[in-house]
């Protein structure tokens, strides 16, 4: 059951809770700065120019200038990787990596190339091919509590690093969401069913954010996603911090 | 109220899930009621009760009132990190604020290198020295520094695994809230106070501000009444409710522990039953602070605190309710911590390692509970068992404290009559794998019991290692006959 916090309050989320989980936060918009009910920000513009780090198979859509939108007019393309169940942290990113510093670029780019590399041998094909440091899947679909164990941030860096732009994923574990969307590393995307069981690692697929579809060119499939709400502003401007620059909450 | 039999391989086993708003309870609510500044006709509820979790949001976001699914901003008592996401944290820290930037508060930082300490990883080191530049630039007022690796003893600050040292040293606190950048920071929740893992951007956000901006739980109750059995420990306890509820079970929720079981159990239980509340997807655990949390704070810290307790008319997600005495010693198996069953109905899996050590399974009565039962028994362990306490303290008790019954003999002595490994260097050890020379780690495909929290491939190193989680009483045992087996083979 999708939840969205509308800008006009703010401080207020309603959501529902299900038998299975509620919806995840989504990092709203800070009143910390400011005293006022009414976000004192200017609501960001969606247009996205394709960075080539971040979003190596992203194609921007139409900008849409003025409009006030709380999801970014963005469409992500390529190959998915199929991943089971409960993927946790130690498989993401395997604990002896730990010792890579995020926050440092020549170790940040290390991590990506061990991101998935805690699989078990049953998965045939790696997420980052041994000697590569980026991957060539930028979609992982996922069943239920994708990200579940640790709250180690190394791990949605990781995905990020390597390229990954979006995981869509029945489920999250809480940590790994609120991570995903505090760094901007990757939109942790939730589906309605059980997309895992009906698309295979090397599906062509197309991910329509604004839309909050998912398409399978493969199969000719589509599904409704849940929308990413307030997180997306915040993902797409790269982070928390990099979001309330943007939104004028703190000093630039 | 609807109940429902659960339906499994336990024998006489009921569990009642009653889905609930009204909560009959002995716990009184401390705090005069709430006066609500809204008139009672614009909220359309006449509740205004609220748990001990959304207590403490209301008091650190200096509210009143406030409800589970709320978002608000709350000011953070404590920020723990260590090696592992430290320099991270400090990273982000100092790139958003400014490389002279201060944190909001020198006393309000506790820096614990605990994670990858004895291991000649050149970068493992580099992060330790990583937190202590930063110690030093901000004059941080807590910082358990190592610097002779070689001797662990020779390190009068050392501390250990961070959530048995903040215990330890006073940090955590009824009614408090606590962040940490570790996913079992849940494990302080035992003191009454709210606590929960955050990745290194949050922990960076909070060392320049001192706020954090988190959503209000829902609470899932568990009433845990009856006699604890003599061959049940807290591990058991907790393997029980995530079994129960699965790894996903408490996403996004609160889980409060109450009942006379809980109410009899030592602060260091306490602390192992919350600290496996992540494994259910928790966001936090709570046990209302009594007599017992009282008396463990006395000579350890000098700080004011003021306790919380959930309302009467509080409103919960769920309750379950269980009957201690009618569990049994459990393990779960491999690969994940929901993977729930009895000890005794898995005697046929012969073990290659037995591991007794982390935040989990490594404190001072977790040992004195496996030095009973091997004294219980009088044999020596068929499998190599594996000792790393907690911490430099628990390290010391070991070696000082007796163990009841063995006529004055200390644990250390009853683990070397036994043919254990004599006890290591106190950390996080091999719980988390870590760097490939960290003692004890599983750098092959074997079959290991473990003490610990997680047992997800490759937990503990080598990704076909299978590993069943369990509690020390159940680690003893299955140490003495190299299989899995329920404690009560040797407890009379």
């Amino acid at each position: 059951m999708a939840t969205t916090a509308s800008l006009a309050n703010p401080n207020t989320f309603s959501s529902t809770i299900t038998h299975r989980q509620q919806p995840p936060a989504s990092i709203s918009t800070f009143n910390a700065f400011t005293s006022t009910k009414q976000p004192s920000f200017k609501t960001l513009i969606s247009h996205k120019t394709p960075t080539v780090i971040r979003h190596a198979s992203v194609i921007a859509a139409a900008a849409a200038s003025d409009s006030p939108s709380s999801a970014p007019a963005t469409s992500f393309h390529g190959e998915c990787y199929v991943v089971r169940d409960n993927i946790d942290t130690d498989q993401i990113i395997p604990a002896e990596y730990l010792t890579l510093v995020p926050s440092k670029p020549d170790e940040y780019k290390k991590l990506g190339s061990y991101a998935l590399v805690g699989l078990p041998e049953s998965y045939e094909t790696r997420f980052v091919e041994t000697g590569e440091y980026r991957t060539k899947y930028p979609i992982i679909i996922a069943g239920d509590n994708f990200g579940c164990g640790s709250s180690r941030e190394h791990a949605p860096v990781a995905l990020g690093a390597a390229g990954a732009v979006a995981v869509v994923a029945e489920s999250y574990a809480r940590i790994f969401f609120r991570n995903s969307v505090a760094t901007g590393e990757i939109y942790p995307l939730e589906s309605e069913v059980r997309v895992c069981d009906e698309c295979k690692t090397g599906d062509v697929v197309t991910i329509e954010l604004e839309k909050s579809v998912l398409i399978n060119h493969t199969t000719g499939k589509q599904y409704a996603l849940k929308p990413i709400g307030d997180a997306g502003p915040v993902i797409e401007a790269g982070g928390i911090f990099a979001y309330a620059r943007k939104a004028g909450m703190i000093p630039a | 109220m609807a109940t429902s039999s659960f339906i499994s391989s336990l024998p006489s086993f009921h569990i009642s899930i009653s889905k609930k708003k009204k909560v009959s309870t002995k716990i009184m609510a401390v705090m005069t009621p709430q006066t609500s500044n809204r008139k009672p006709s614009t909220t359309g509820s006449v509740k205004s009760g609220m748990t001990m979790t959304e207590k403490i949001f209301a008091r650190a976001s200096e509210r009143t009132q406030l409800s589970p699914g709320e978002n608000v901003w709350v000011n953070v008592d404590m920020l723990m990190t260590h090696d592992v996401c430290g320099p991270g944290a400090i990273g982000v820290f100092k790139k958003e604020f400014g490389d002279d930037a201060k944190v909001w508060d020198r006393e309000k930082v506790v820096l614990i290198p605990d994670h990858y300490i004895f291991t000649s990883d050149e970068r493992a080191n580099r992060n330790v020295a990583i937190l202590r530049d930063f110690a030093n630039e901000q004059n941080i007022k807590y910082f358990y520094d190592i610097t002779d690796r070689g001797d662990f003893k020779a390190n009068p600050d050392y501390k250990g695994v961070c959530h048995i040292a903040l215990a330890q040293e006073g940090h955590c606190r009824p009614g408090e809230i606590l962040v940490g950048t570790d996913s079992h920071t849940c494990t302080a929740g035992a003191f009454g106070q709210f606590a929960t893992g955050i990745g290194n951007t949050d922990a960076g956000f909070v060392l320049g501000t001192g706020k954090l901006l988190l959503k209000v739980p829902p609470t899932l109750r568990f009433v845990l009444d009856g006699e604890m059995p003599d061959y049940l420990l807290a591990k058991d306890l907790i393997l029980q409710i995530i079994g129960e509820i699965s790894v996903s079970g408490a996403t996004y929720k609160a889980m409060e522990f109450v009942g006379t079981t809980i109410e009899n159990l030592s602060m260091e239980e306490r602390m192992t039953l919350c600290n496996m509340v992540v494994e259910a997807g928790g966001k936090n655990g709570i046990v209302p602070a009594d007599a017992t949390t009282f008396k463990y704070l006395e000579d350890k810290t000098s700080l004011s605190y003021e306790p919380v307790y959930s309302d009467a008319q509080a409103g919960y997600l769920a309750e379950y309710r269980i009957d201690v005495t009618k569990l049994e010693p459990l393990v779960a198996k491999p690969h994940s911590p929901d993977n729930r069953g009895l000890a005794r109905e898995c005697k046929d899996v012969k073990l290659d390692r037995v591991y007794i050590g982390s935040c989990t399974g490594g404190k001072t009565e977790d040992f004195v509970a496996a030095a009973k039962l091997l004294l219980a028994s009088g044999d020596k362990v068929k499998v190599p068992t594996f000792i790393v306490p907690a911490t430099q303290k628990v390290w010391m008790d070991l070696y000082t404290l007796p163990v009841p019954g063995s006529g004055g003999k200390t644990c250390s002595q009853i683990f070397e009559q036994a043919g254990c490994d004599s006890p290591r260097s106190p950390s996080c050890g091999a719980c988390v794998g870590g760097p490939l020379d960290t003692y004890a780690r599983m750098n092959e495909p074997q079959i290991c019991l473990s003490t610990t929290n997680r047992n997800f491939p490759g937990r503990m190193g080598h990704k076909e290692g299978q590993i069943y989680l369990a509690s020390p009483y159940t680690a003893a045992a299955s140490a003495l006959t190299g299989f899995v087996t329920d404690p009560r083979e040797f407890l009379h």
